[in-house]
């Protein structure tokens, strides 16, 4: 399916470059099937991908600045993030010498040690609130972005009456600030015996605005055209939704699964779950770091700690968005 | 002729029952949790409810107690515009601004300049590195650096001090603004067909920022949505940070926000009613701005 795709996108009129959305595009499609990409075509991308940093409209004063200015940038949003990790690796007395260091003299690892210590000698085992977060993480993530990607594409795509309406009542949620609507939440929850379960956090992620909205947006680009040729080669919706539509929108739902994992990961405690043996990692580790200014260091650790499953998430996520985009040929 | 009655027929079927199966997990689950609870909220707003008794309907009292009788609520509003006002645009210019910039860079250092940029938002805040580089004594690391160097010779209590605290939360609010909007652009940008550039340069697009504005921009006007709303959301509702920082209710409710204020009668003195009212003008704000953003991005490029 997806050479098709790729034959698709690679015909891309650009005379149409000014029309209103590049999915206006007359579908490239003979007889219900799509024409075989040719060779000199292919020869011609390989040629396009040698030049991929040289665009065209550049100039190398322009580019200087932009890497000066680029650099400069970094180091005002890296400054707070070294300044913990190196105050993490502080012992007691250097955390609190004046003046302060900004870079660790004698790095130590006994904050983590400290940590990891701490977190043995809980009440309720440790591997329990980690056994949570990530449960709670995988199936929050996992049904934020089925339920956001089957919603947006019927609403993207297809017409139907509501649908306008629909759209409209899922953005206008976004502008409403939840902290109102807690009360309410928590009676229907203790209504549907949600209470202490974690129903109450997996299942209300379906229903994700939020996500939808993001989804959708990435879904718009789509070109109608290659949904139409699919559907004439006979390919059912689901098919179209799985195999066609999915792995074309894969920047949009891997950026919606580190928003989705990086929320889910650092839950809290929150006003559903009161059971100690259903806490989560965060908030066992906040109750660590509130015992205060003995624990500065124990605390930054923590939040070095947190930091980790969602760095490497991004991670995957950014390779992976680049990837997609360098193989996929549909972009070029 | 029987395979194109076969897709009339899918096609009509798919009208029936598909839909069903595609929107029904988000639609029930939004409506349940999202769309219901609204709308109570809505309905707390003419009442007093405090979360014990029934609730009295007691008409426009809330919206009248709010705007004529609430003297810290005026200033909560102002608050929220001025700091909205510098922050929001301010953001979401930096988001696009930042996204654009890296995506000018090669790939791998791409990725390493976009994990610097994005970590101040994956760390959920820092809040502890802030409260500790702008503590108000000499341990405080800015004042203790200060102190060092002869600049000033009394520490500066930066989160006390009404003077200050403004700036501070500027700062802090705008290191963090590299969040949700800028990892969407990123997305989006990568999506842009390259070839359309091409064109454009045969076309007559003669440097980056004609690009820019004919190609780049019309073509990401989905996600330039979606990041504008997140930026009023956050902007509008920074006051979670704020009191993570400064404590609440901060000095002389100097950097009380709507958001602070619906907090407080909230969770603190359980006034739903009334805290209610404060979210429906919350809304409302939000709304209008929204309103202005779309106008203006529904103009990008034409």
């Amino acid at each position: 399916m997806s050479t098709k795709i790729a034959t698709v996108f690679g015909r891309i009129n650009p005379k149409n470059l000014f029309k209103k959305s590049p999915r206006d595009e007359e579908p490239s499609v003979e007889n219900g099937t799509v024409l075989p990409t040719e060779g000199k075509e292919n020869k011609k991308k390989k040629e396009r991908k040698r030049f991929h940093y040289k665009r065209m409209n550049r100039s190398l004063g322009g580019d200087i600045a932009f890497f000066l200015f680029l650099f400069i940038a970094s180091l005002f949003f890296a400054f707070p993030m070294v300044f913990a990790v190196s105050n993490s690796l502080k012992k007691m007395n250097e955390l609190f010498l004046f003046p302060p260091t900004l870079i660790v003299r004698e790095p130590t690892l006994k904050n983590y040690a400290d940590l990891f210590n701490i977190m043995a000698n809980s009440l309720v085992p440790m591997s329990k609130y980690i056994f949570n977060t990530i449960f709670i993480t995988f199936f929050g993530t996992l049904f934020r972005v089925l339920s956001a990607s089957m919603c947006a594409y019927p609403l993207s795509k297809r017409n139907f009456r509501g649908r306008n309406f629909i759209f409209a009542l899922s953005t206008y949620a976004l502008m409403f600030t939840p902290t109102a609507a807690t009360v309410s939440n928590y009676i229907i929850m203790a209504n549907l015996g949600w209470i202490d379960t974690f129903w109450s956090i997996l299942i209300p992620a379906l229903g994700s605005a939020f996500s939808l909205y993001l989804i959708k947006g990435f879904i718009d680009g789509f070109p109608d055209s290659v949904l139409e040729a699919a559907r004439i080669d006979g390919a059912g919706e689901f098919k179209i939704f799985w195999s066609i539509l999915m792995p074309s929108i894969k920047p949009g739902w891997l950026t919606l699964i580190v928003f989705s994992v990086q929320e889910f990961w650092n839950t809290g405690s929150t006003i559903y779950i009161y059971k100690e043996e259903l806490k989560t990692l965060s908030y066992a580790l906040s109750q660590v770091a509130a015992a205060g200014i003995a624990r500065q260091g124990v605390s930054m650790a923590i939040s070095i700690v947190m930091m980790i499953v969602p760095v490497i998430v991004f991670v995957i996520s950014q390779s992976n968005i680049l990837e997609t985009m360098a193989t996929s040929g549909m972009k070029d | 002729m029987k395979s194109t009655e076969n897709v009339l027929r899918r096609r009509k079927k798919f009208k029936n029952w598909d839909l069903i199966i595609f929107m029904g997990p988000y639609l029930i689950t939004f409506f349940v949790f999202t769309v219901l609870p609204v709308f109570v909220s809505f309905f707390l707003s003419f009442t007093n409810f405090n979360m014990l008794e029934t609730p009295d309907f007691v008409g426009l009292q809330n919206y009248i107690k709010l705007f004529l009788n609430d003297e810290v609520f005026s200033g909560a509003v102002q608050t929220t515009l001025i700091l909205g006002i510098i922050t929001g645009p301010v953001g979401y210019l930096m988001s696009f601004a930042f996204a654009w910039l890296l995506n000018e860079v090669p790939a791998k250092p791409r990725s390493f300049l976009t994990l610097l940029f994005y970590a101040p938002s994956l760390a959920g805040g820092f809040v502890t590195v802030w409260t500790l580089l702008f503590s108000g004594d000499s341990n405080g690391y800015i004042n203790a650096w200060l102190l060092e160097w002869g600049v000033i010779t009394e520490p500066i209590i930066f989160l006390k001090d009404t003077n200050y605290m403004f700036t501070v939360c500027v700062i802090i609010i705008l290191w963090q603004s590299l969040g949700m909007s800028f990892l969407t652009f990123i997305s989006g940008l990568q999506t842009v067909d390259k070839s359309l550039y091409e064109a454009g340069a045969v076309d007559g697009i003669k440097n980056r920022w004609q690009e820019l504005y004919f190609i780049t921009l019309p073509y990401m006007r989905g996600q330039l949505m979606f990041g504008a709303i997140m930026s009023i959301t956050n902007a509008f509702n920074a006051g979670s940070l704020i009191t993570s920082i400064f404590g609440y209710p901060t000095q002389d409710y100097a950097l009380q926000t709507i958001m602070n204020h619906l907090d407080d009668y909230g969770s603190m003195r359980y006034e739903m009613g009334y805290a209610s009212t404060i979210a429906v003008f919350l809304f409302a704000l939000s709304f209008v701005a929204n309103k202005l953003v779309q106008f203006l991005l529904s103009r990008i490029g034409k």
